[in-house]
């Protein structure tokens, strides 16, 4: 979708339409004041957006991380229509490449309502830690504090350190904890259905592989305290204890 | 060059200023030069500890706005010829503060003093933030409760993230310091141990500030424990964890509860 500046209010009107549609969405020409106030108008709305991709700028701390190393997908067929005039910057590889990424708000649906409330508003103060693009797997070898995001959306995160609760990882592969997972885990969060979370003492305030998810609660006494893992098998997420 | 440490907390209420006047003075009492610079603006507490509260003339936004000489704010302590306030303000808040104005505050003081302590205000907005923006070494006090060691869980995430040295790459020193420790009521678990909140935020221990009246008796007297009562046990205590941040290697013992011989013959019934 492109529009120029001035136009944000029917951006987001088509925008809603196509949120089902796990749609990318493009701002020709944007400044980073606009992207703010969009990113705003759609955390009002509950929708929270992990990652702006956006060639040669630099957003302010309080944006979401830029998304480094999009592929190019084949979103044609989920967007039918598209390429049909609205293509205005010639950049409709980059917004292609974000539809993964929308695609995965779209199916963690319930699990973004409980982080979007919890999380929002404290990505805004830690700004989230990007990896490099040319890394698979990101190393983090200090705790992850409360009030940290932590977005891979290229692979694996090891973490050396405990997860604080109040905190949050999501990646596109799978999650490793050598500490206690106090915090939230988000594995696969790309689409990846074989992504698993391991951790060595599970007090996780939620673990979620592909947007399916399970609470601290529905822990309770199953699976907390103990080293776990937690992976898709066939209708839903199964967290079972490691011997 | 001194060495810039910030004395900080998530939460409030949890003993930042106590511990800031008590470590300060006990580093102060070995000979070094110490400022203790107030950062709660709007709020000044500090000053009411070490008991120099009417004799504030000009504070640290004076300073930072030029309106007063940094000597001219400097109160120096009647009892340790070393130690130095630099109060806060009470009449203006924490937007009174630019980050370029505590710059130069924080490098005129390091030049001249061994240590500058920064008592933060609590939480994470800006006030707190500016408190430890310059700062070499952090002290994070804690209490041995769920919510103190969450936001100060919270606050060296901060720490590792918007501080000067840490934006240049390098690490800022932590120590936590777990005050109000009740030995008998961590025994009855009702308060976290120690093992529980070091583990939670993997940082070293500079010390166990036992729960004690003492501490607010000194505080009520505006002296500072260190200086009016260095015998009772949460003096000595913040005096050993004073020698720990200067670099001394000491063992820190957990206190234990002191049972009577009453208690032993009842047992823990009371309980």
């Amino acid at each position: 979708m492109a529009a120029g500046a001035g136009s944000l209010d029917r951006q987001l009107a088509g925008l809603f339409c196509r949120a089902a549609g796990a749609a990318g969405f493009e701002c020709a020409e944007a400044r980073p004041s606009e992207i703010a106030a969009l990113v705003t108008e759609l955390g009002t709305r509950g929708i929270r957006i992990y990652a702006i991709e956006l060639e040669g700028a630099s957003l302010g701390p309080e944006l979401p991380p830029l998304l480094v190393g999009a592929k190019e997908a084949t979103t044609d067929g989920l967007l039918p229509g598209r390429k049909g005039g609205q293509e205005v910057s010639g950049r409709e590889g980059q917004a292609e490449g974000r539809a993964p990424d929308h695609r995965m708000e779209a199916r963690t649906d319930a699990a973004s309502v409980v982080r979007g409330k919890a999380g929002a508003s404290k990505t805004d103060e830690s700004e989230p830690q990007v990896s490099h693009y040319d890394s698979g797997t990101l190393m983090i070898k200090a705790p992850i504090r409360s009030g940290q995001a932590i977005m891979h959306p290229h692979g694996d995160v090891i973490v050396l350190g405990s997860v604080a609760s109040g905190s949050e990882i999501v990646a596109a592969g799978s999650i490793h904890v050598y500490g206690t997972l106090r915090g939230r885990a988000s594995a696969g969060a790309l689409g990846n259905t074989s992504a698993r979370i391991f951790c060595r003492r599970n007090e996780a305030e939620l673990l979620s592989v592909d947007g399916w998810y399970i609470t601290a609660e529905e822990m309770e006494g199953v699976s907390r305290g103990k080293p776990v893992q937690a992976f898709l098998d066939g209708e839903g997420l199964r967290v079972e204890t490691l011997s | 060059m001194g060495k810039v440490v910030v004395v900080t907390s998530g939460k409030g209420g949890v003993g930042k200023t106590t511990s800031t006047a008590a470590l300060g003075a006990a580093v102060a009492k070995t000979g070094k030069k110490v400022a203790l610079v107030d950062f709660d603006v709007g709020l000044r507490n500090l000053d009411l500890i070490m008991g120099a509260e009417r004799r504030v003339v000009f504070d640290l936004v004076n300073v930072i706005q030029g309106t007063a000489k940094l000597s001219q704010a400097l109160i120096r302590d009647k009892r340790v010829d070393t130690l130095f306030l630099l109060p806060a303000s009470q009449t203006r808040d924490k937007d009174a503060l630019t980050e370029e104005g505590v710059g130069e505050v924080i490098d005129k003081l390091r030049s001249v003093f061994d240590y500058v302590f920064c008592d933060s205000p609590a939480g994470i907005e800006r006030g707190a933030q500016l408190a430890m923006r310059f700062a070499d070494e952090a002290v994070i006090v804690t209490n041995p409760e769920v919510s103190s060691v969450r936001d100060s869980d919270r606050i060296i995430g901060l720490l590792d993230a918007r501080t000067m040295r840490a934006e240049q790459g390098e690490q800022i020193a932590k120590h936590v310091l777990v005050t109000r420790y009740d030995a008998g009521r961590a025994a009855r678990g009702e308060m976290l141990s120690i093992d529980d909140v070091l583990e939670i935020l993997s940082v070293p221990l500079l010390g166990i500030i036992p729960e004690s009246q003492d501490v607010l008796r000194a505080s009520n007297l505006g002296s500072p424990v260190t200086l009016s009562e260095p015998l009772n046990s949460a003096a000595k205590a913040y005096i050993e964890a004073a020698r720990r941040l200067e670099g001394e290697e000491l063992p820190v013992i957990v206190p234990f509860e002191r049972k009577g011989f009453l208690d032993r013959l009842l047992g823990r019934r009371a309980a």
